[in-house]
């Protein structure tokens, strides 16, 4: 069963400086609260993996946390460049940043090669682009039954996966819907898993269209409403677009950024 | 109506392209723009596609990202991504693809990675996206971005997504099973693929703009096809559905 935490305490556990960590999240359900409290406990050297590293993680590089990266698409969406990760590619700072990376196709099916339990994913892809000469974790194969050339990415397993959901029971099981993206995959991709979540309830209703992760396939679940600020939880909260719209101004100026950084998480985080 | 600006006009001539169309891969940005504006105009059944996994959404106002809650809610079907990329867009089941490009060179070759060497990278852009699988695996693949000499460029210096590759041929050899990009469209004209070079060629410029205009604006030596056609203006009808479109934007994920 999962082990119910509190959000210090389950990333306190689960995860160590140096780890390949994947907070995953399409725009919604993004684990910021999480995210922020990576940055509170000062993790060093962790490698980040996300197909759509956006302002949390702009946050975690800016903070000096990460020195890796494997994405597919960087940026503020609807709004433009993320700054901090720019800083620190095209003048290392913080510290340089190793990037690592892929399409969207191919990200999707490096977790979900992951969660099979298989070294890689098969997929059309990649063919004719320059990603090729920048990527390891590309290759081609040959069909054995079609002599076809198709490409083929290197699983991805991540040491621990952070997402937000909208539910979880007593015993851990989780519920989340509506844009579920690739989570269910890097969840079950990781060798150790965290979720946060708006509530605790007794009981999960069944609803349409939802994902449910059993309380035996996550490690521990931690409550922490409104967790995914200023992204949103569908039926929670909505998206806080002016909240993406104003980082690009905190994000564009270093010392900015960091006080942004000291007065919004550093500060500890009065969670009722 | 008259007084329309060069970015409305680029707006209404792609959201045109869509008419006839049964299914659109909607990038975020002017392609989302053109694409909503079309199931409001000449479109009105065009299923809308995001990467975020939602199928056939019906936004009621204009999403700032793809994954607004207002797609996932407007929806038929909300799927993984995983699903989106692997059961819907590999096997070339989408008609068109709509891309932006912060490169874009002769051949329709799209770069949004990098500006200058990658390694050293005078501008770090946001990568690939979906946009290398849209632009291989759709039947066909439209180009929407604001005509500037630095954007449209001799060659591009990150291939992200191919368009015809180096030229005729290229793309069968690669083995991609779209057609490619067959239309450019931007705020001074559009652009077209030769049929015998593959090269994008000048084939509408929008009312009031002098060719020589969008030569210079373009990177590399300019071929116009003759009788070089003027776009339509837009009609009453789609500046008022645009500028009602652009209005009702002011954000929100319209949770319901």
């Amino acid at each position: 069963m999962a082990e119910i935490v509190t959000l210090a305490e389950g990333i306190a556990g689960l995860v160590a400086d140096g780890d390949l960590v994947a907070l995953e999240g399409f725009t919604h359900l993004i684990p910021v609260a999480a995210g922020h409290e990576l940055i509170r406990q000062g993790r060093r050297d962790l490698t980040l993996a996300r197909m759509t590293p956006d302002i949390v993680y702009d946050q975690l590089i800016g903070a000096g946390c990460a020195s890796g990266l494997i994405f597919s698409w960087g940026g503020n969406p609807g709004v433009g460049s993320l700054h901090r990760l720019r800083d620190a590619v095209e003048h290392g700072w913080p510290q340089p940043l190793r990037l690592e990376e892929h399409s969207h196709a191919g990200m999707a099916n490096r977790y979900a090669a992951g969660a099979s339990g298989l070294p890689f994913a098969v997929l059309r892809g990649y063919t004719g682009t320059d990603l090729l000469r920048h990527t390891s974790t590309v290759a081609t194969v040959t069909c054995p039954f079609t002599g076809e050339e198709l490409t083929a990415v290197a699983a991805l397993n991540p040491d621990v996966t952070i997402i937000h959901a909208q539910r979880a029971d007593r015993r851990g099981a989780v519920q989340l819907w509506g844009i579920t993206g690739v989570q269910k995959e890097a969840l079950l991709a990781a060798r150790r898993s965290l979720v946060t979540v708006e509530e605790i309830v007794p009981e999960l209703t069944p609803r349409p269209g939802a994902i449910v992760l059993p309380a035996w396939a996550v490690t521990a679940v931690a409550e922490v409403p409104g967790g995914a600020r200023p992204s949103y939880a569908q039926d929670y909260y909505e998206r806080d677009n002016d909240a993406y719209r104003a980082w690009d101004a905190i994000s564009r100026d270093r010392e900015t950024f960091l006080d942004w950084l000291s007065r919004t998480v550093l500060e500890p985080v009065a969670r009722s | 109506m008259t007084g329309w600006t060069a970015d409305e006009m680029m707006t209404v001539t792609a959201a045109r392209a869509l008419i006839g169309r049964a299914s659109c891969f909607v990038g975020i940005g002017l392609p989302s723009t053109a694409a909503n504006l079309a199931r409001r105009t000449g479109a009105p059944d065009l299923a809308l596609i995001y990467e975020s996994g939602t199928i056939g959404s019906r936004p009621r106002t204009l999403p700032l990202s793809i994954g607004d809650g207002e797609l996932a809610v407007t929806a038929d079907a909300v799927v993984s991504v995983p699903e989106i990329f692997n059961y819907w867009l590999q096997p070339g089941r989408i008609d068109l693809g709509f891309l932006g490009a912060a490169q874009l060179d002769r051949f329709g070759n799209i770069n949004t990675t990098v500006v200058g060497d990658y390694r050293q990278p005078k501008v770090r852009l946001p990568g690939a996206g979906g946009a290398p699988e849209i632009a291989a695996s759709c039947r066909e693949v439209a180009v929407v971005v604001r005509h500037r000499r630095r954007t449209l460029v001799d060659k591009v210096d990150f291939v992200t997504s191919v368009g015809f590759g180096d030229g005729p041929g290229h793309r069968a050899r690669l083995g991609l099973r779209g057609r490619g990009p067959v239309l450019v469209i931007t705020d001074l004209g559009v652009l077209e693929p030769d049929p015998e070079t593959c090269e994008l060629t000048l084939t509408s410029v929008h009312p009031g703009v002098d060719p020589d205009r969008v030569r210079e604006q373009t990177g590399w030596p300019l071929r116009i096809r003759e009788p070089l056609a003027v776009t339509p203006e837009p009609t009453d009808h789609e500046l008022a559905a645009l500028r009602a479109l652009t209005a009702e934007s002011v954000g929100g994920t319209g949770d319901v």
